[in-house]
């Protein structure tokens, strides 16, 4: 039986990897608000990568936006820009790791785990767009580390606004609409 | 919007359309990963040599490329001026030398031969590898290119992820289309005449839908693989896979050669940068 649930489990994760990749592309084409700064847009892409990757995993968030950002920078930019697609996957990866935690599955999420979540957020995106893509960038690609920091920093706040917002919405709109764990008791 | 979408596989008769993907996907990765590194401008410029004559034998019409290619060419460029403006003399603390045009080395803003040149070469970074990229999107069915991803060992469960997502690009799209018309229909403004608030309120009632589909749309499809007994087994074949054949071969053989040039140049140069100015 546990067997059974495992093989399930892996083809969920197989097809939300794939479909998350596929919205995830969708959205960083279609509903993205340009910062002004190259580069550098207001994706509802992150928002939805949250949800996504507290529903299957990290597994299917890291994937999944690696897939969709390579994608979507494949047909915008002619080629995918590594650190960044990389670090993006990370994101999701980290996002990922709260799976348990968060329980968004198993009925309304609490306000604190809301908070929790967006303090969790808010220091792994700092951690991914201020520090680790700005540094790729100057180590792989060699440009100016004034420029790639900027566009570091206004990802992080953009993408931690997004996550917050739009992340923080999702999240509670699909956790009501589950059954609320232990909701239901037998009758005496 | 439509003219944002026509990147995309089409069958043409050209040698390029007949390598096997996996071929192409190898050739793409490892030409952009060497391009990524080197900062050697006549390596940069032969890479884009070989490129464009590879793209006049791919059939690739320009005017199928064309918005796709202006959007590339000023995103660039913004990427140029945002580079000069927040380091106008990277070219000189990179090179070592200063030739200068306008101004001295002492003041912030002055332009030298040598911070022309680091842009030319990021520039040649920026575009290189997109006829490349371009060649492979256009001559790649989609259905070849995962069995592609599963031949030079990525999983074939990734492979299957990667599938999906192709597979289903379209129809997300499609889904999106209906339900913003939908919404607009209802009275949700979200063009340019909206205030950004209005907008804002607009988009999210357009992505609630898209989102919610989405995620019956996965578990309908998990269930389905499941009944088909998905996972079953350690491996799995390839409808589409294309064995290796004479061409493939040789043209790995030309990558190799060309990567290891790459490499060798960096040996030649005492680093990654090509520097004319000593």
């Amino acid at each position: 039986m546990n067997n059974k649930n495992q093989s399930s489990n892996s083809i969920r994760t197989v097809v939300a990897t794939g479909i998350g990749a596929a919205v995830i592309f969708v959205l960083m084409k279609f509903v993205a608000i340009p910062t002004g700064i190259p580069n550098t847009q207001f994706n509802v892409a992150e928002g939805f990568l949250a949800l996504l990757a507290a529903l299957y995993g990290p597994v299917a968030g890291g994937l999944a936006v690696f897939i969709g950002h390579s994608l979507n920078d494949f047909v915008t930019y002619g080629s995918p820009w590594w650190t960044w697609v990389i670090t993006d996957g990370l994101v999701g990866v980290a996002l990922g790791l709260i799976k348990n935690r968060l329980n968004v599955t198993g009925g309304t999420v609490k306000t604190m785990k809301l908070v929790w979540f967006n303090l969790y957020q808010i220091v792994v995106n700092f951690v991914a767009w201020v520090l680790i893509a700005p540094t790729g960038d100057v180590l792989v690609y060699h440009e100016p580390a004034a420029k790639v920091y900027l566009q570091g920093v206004t990802s992080w706040i953009v993408n931690s606004v997004s996550v917050a917002i739009i992340g923080t919405i999702l999240i509670v709109l699909y956790s009501r609409t589950r059954a609320q764990h232990g909701s239901l008791k037998k009758e005496k | 919007m439509n003219s944002q979408l026509l990147i995309g596989y089409t069958a043409r008769d050209t040698f390029l359309n007949r390598l096997s993907g996996s071929t192409k996907l190898i050739g793409f990765v490892a030409l952009s990963i060497i391009g990524m590194v080197t900062y050697d401008t006549r390596f940069l410029l032969g890479v884009l040599l070989i490129s464009l004559i590879l793209f006049h034998f791919s059939k690739i019409k320009y005017h199928e490329v064309a918005f796709v290619l202006q959007v590339i060419v000023a995103f660039a460029i913004l990427n140029l001026v945002m580079v000069y403006v927040f380091a106008p003399s990277y070219g000189i603390t990179i090179y070592g030398t200063h030739h200068m045009i306008l101004g001295s080395p002492d003041h912030y803003f002055n332009l030298s031969w040598e911070q022309l040149f680091y842009e030319f070469n990021l520039l040649l970074k920026y575009i290189f590898a997109v006829p490349l990229a371009l060649i492979f999107l256009m001559t790649t069915n989609p259905s070849e290119f995962a069995a592609s991803l599963n031949k030079i060992g990525v999983s074939y469960r990734i492979s299957y992820s990667v599938a999906i997502a192709l597979r289903y690009i379209p129809d997300v799209q499609n889904d999106y289309r209906t339900i913003s018309l939908a919404q607009q229909a209802r009275g949700y403004e979200i063009s340019r005449k909206a205030k950004l608030m209005t907008r804002a309120k607009g988009a999210v009632q357009i992505i609630m839908p898209l989102i919610l589909s989405s995620l019956d749309r996965i578990e309908i499809i998990s269930q389905a693989m499941e009944l088909r007994r998905f996972g079953h087994n350690k491996k799995r074949t390839w409808y589409m896979a294309q064995p290796f054949k004479r061409n493939d071969y040789l043209a790995l053989i030309i990558i190799v050669l060309i990567v290891l040039i790459g490499i060798a140049l960096f040996k030649v140069n005492g680093g990654r940068f090509w520097n004319p100015f000593k």
